[in-house]
């Protein structure tokens, strides 16, 4: 067994310093990618209504705040499509057990749990999350069964699902709106009360912060404990003051977006104290769906990279034959991938009906479709193996970035499509030919 | 009228294994045995039922019919996880690596090496990986990339490390150099000596006769799901197995 590898060293000074750099820092160029295209739309976007529309309204607190909220409940979902697809599956039914989770919820928030603990009791909001996390788990992992065990494909399992849910949660309430939901529960939606406010942003960001500086440090630490080649010092300083610097932006970018007048009115009403002539300033700050998302996007990357968990995933989706016969459980695996995805559905389900305040038949409608546009625009491979979890999170804000841009600069629906389309195809493309020259 | 020269208890026995696909008998009650310190072949025609007749044992099949016995113990094997607790460990001739993982996660897989909180200790499977490739493939360097990046050599040195890692008793090994150089073979070749003197037990499903007469102590020969018979292989010429494998022809020296 010989091998024809080249030595990795002295083809360094070939290199332009551009590769050097990327090297060094270990910046992943197709990550790098990805948030160039977004930056691209978004400055697109606020330039295009500057021109046209004397007003660029994209690149403003406002938007942008609005934007990290409507990008949540596809977000979350996205995550856990990374991992479906991953191992070669696919799940269409996210969109409709959306809406039928998001319906039970409704209505036992709305009409069960008020008989039990009486009105505006904290427990309300509590239970009906429960019961919104069970319900998708239980729906998801039913999805995986019959996966795994029966031998049924997971696009027809799913598509049947797409169908099924949606006309249950249509029978659940016979197609009546649930509105409006519990005060409490409302609140994981986003909206000024849903936000956590400068103070709290604040403390968030110096976490995240250390939380940066701390991983740096100790991989450096374990890398050295076991020999083996560190980044250069400057590259570490650079990721850190990176890192740190757009946690910080991010956060007063939050915290730039005040609250609108009339609910800082009915604020001040309610607490008791006048309004200055000259108007309060009341910072939004990170929205609670964000939040969530973000944290999502955390334990999922953990999950993803640093448990067997994890591991069995990407195994199955590159060799799912290997995996079989190291000894991995790959039905019960499916069964628990599929379950996880309906755990974030579930998730997601909460942050939509609670941002809508109410829980209808159609909440969650195409959601399947921007979910997946999301994961594979995020670099997620439908061929299997291959995927991030932060990719599908940018794919899930480049996407809402389109939507919300093209609202802002006046394109009709049928024009909006066409353009979503039009970026999924491309995306693809492009990741296509990335993957032809990194080979 | 030769005999098994082996004595004592075998560290496996397959017994009457049976297995249909379809109404084909791909492996038609067939007995075979493997003594510590051993290698035996296991040759026939492609389709004779080597590879199906192993799989029973790594637990990728579940034989129709049949026991196996271990160390002289009936055991239960249902799936590749029974098999790598009898220390059964396999090298497929597929190889049986996922692609998109590097060669510490391959070696590792299914049995990662886990820290405080149960988290990958990914460090330490590369230390791992570091050390048992630099005894099996001193020239491997490729400890960072996916193993699709890898030649096929080294690919196959990645299989191989991973079979001899977990302390194995019982080897399988399906074609373990049909992808491989002649440099390439004599390691394999040398590692399945070295193997063979700490005392494990090597089942090599071989096509080349060389290698066969070469390295296995016994050669068991297969056509079309039966067995034709098993010869002691210093009993007996290249031409005899031949005749086994091409004629089904069971020379004297075989029992």
């Amino acid at each position: 067994m010989t091998s024809s590898t080249t030595p990795s060293h002295g083809t360094d000074t070939a290199q332009s310093p551009v590769a050097r750099f990327l090297k060094a820092t270990e910046i992943d160029t197709r990550l790098l990618g990805m948030v160039g295209a977004l930056l691209l739309i978004w400055l697109g976007f606020h330039i295009f209504g500057a021109v046209f529309k004397g007003q660029g309204s994209f690149l403003t607190p406002r938007n942008l705040w609005n934007l990290s909220v409507q990008t949540a409940s596809i977000g979350i979902m996205a995550c856990g499509m990374v991992l479906i697809i991953v191992t070669r599956h696919i799940d269409l039914s996210v969109g409709s057990v959306l809406g039928f989770t998001a319906m039970v919820m409704g209505i036992t928030q709305a009409r069960i749990l008020p008989d039990i603990f009486g009105l505006g009791s904290p427990m309300i909001w509590i239970v009906t999350c429960l019961v919104g996390l069970v319900v998708g788990t239980a729906i998801g992992a039913f999805h995986g069964w019959l996966v795994a065990y029966r031998g049924i494909p997971a696009f027809i399992v799913t598509l049947g699902g797409l169908l099924v849910w949606r006309g249950a949660a249509f029978l659940l309430a016979r197609g009546e709106t649930i509105s409006p939901l519990d005060s409490t529960f409302s609140l994981i939606g986003g909206g000024p009360y849903g936000s956590i406010g400068a103070t709290g942003s604040w403390i968030v960001g110096l976490i995240a912060c250390a939380f940066i500086l701390w991983k740096l440090y100790s991989g450096r630490k374990n890398r050295e404990h076991h020999g083996f080649p560190q980044r250069p010092v400057w590259a570490e300083v650079f990721l850190g003051v990176l890192g740190c610097g757009l946690v910080i932006g991010a956060t007063m970018l939050v915290n730039a977006y005040p609250w609108p007048k009339g609910i800082v009115n009915q604020y001040a009403a309610a607490q008791g104290f006048e309004v200055p002539a000259e108007g309060l300033f009341i910072s939004h700050g990170w929205a609670i769906p964000v939040l969530v998302l973000i944290a999502v996007g955390i334990a999922m990357t953990v999950l993803s990279t640093r448990t067997r968990f994890g591991r069995y995933v990407f195994a199955m989706g590159g060799n799912p034959d290997a995996a079989e016969l190291s000894g991995i459980n790959t039905k019960l695996m499916t069964v628990k991938i599929f379950a996880l995805m309906g755990f974030l559905t579930g998730l997601s389900s909460i942050v939509a009906s609670a941002r809508l305040n109410s829980a209808t038949n159609a909440l969650g409608t195409l959601d399947e479709l921007y979910v997946i546009a999301a994961a594979v625009i995020g670099g997620t491979s439908l061929a299997g193996g291959v995927g991030t979890i932060y990719g599908a999170i940018i794919g899930a804000l480049v996407m809402q970035s389109l939507q919300t841009g093209m609202v802002l600069i006046g394109f009709d629906a049928a024009l909006q499509n066409i353009v979503v389309g039009s970026v999924l195809v491309f995306a693809v493309w492009v990741d296509i030919i990335y993957r032809k020259r990194a080979k | 009228m030769s005999t098994n020269p082996n004595k004592g208890t075998p560290l496996v026995e397959l017994r009457d294994i049976s297995i249909a696909f379809g109404g084909i008998k791909a492996v038609d009650h067939v007995s075979v045995d493997l003594y510590p310190g051993e290698v035996v072949g296991l040759l026939g025609h492609n389709g004779a039922g080597k590879s199906t007749l192993i799989k029973c044992l790594s637990g990728a099949y579940r034989a129709d019919s049949g026991e196996v016995w271990i160390n002289g113990e009936k055991a239960e094997i249902n799936n590749p996880r029974d098999a790598r607790s009898y220390n059964i460990e396999t090298i497929y001739q597929t190889l049986a690596l996922a692609d998109n993982l590097d060669a510490a996660s391959n070696l590792f897989l299914g049995r990662e090496l886990v820290g405080a909180g149960g988290f990958l200790d990914d460090i330490a499977m590369e230390s791992e990986t570091r050390k048992i490739m630099g005894r099996l493939n001193p020239n491997f360097r490729k400890f960072n990339v996916p193993v699709s990046a890898l030649s096929g050599g080294q690919r196959q040195s990645v299989a191989i490390a991973r079979a001899v890692y977990f302390n194995a008793k019982i080897l399988i090994m399906d074609e373990p150099t049909a992808a491989l150089g002649p440099h390439e073979t004599q390691m394999v070749a040398e590692l399945i000596q070295e193997l063979k003197k700490q005392g494990l037990g090597i089942f090599l499903i071989e096509h080349d006769i060389h290698a066969v007469m070469d390295l296995c102590d016994r050669a068991v020969v297969m056509k079309n799901g039966q067995r034709v018979g098993t010869v002691n292989v210093g009993d007996v010429t290249d031409d005899d197995i031949l005749g086994m494998i091409i004629m089904g022809k069971k020379p004297p020296q075989a029992y």
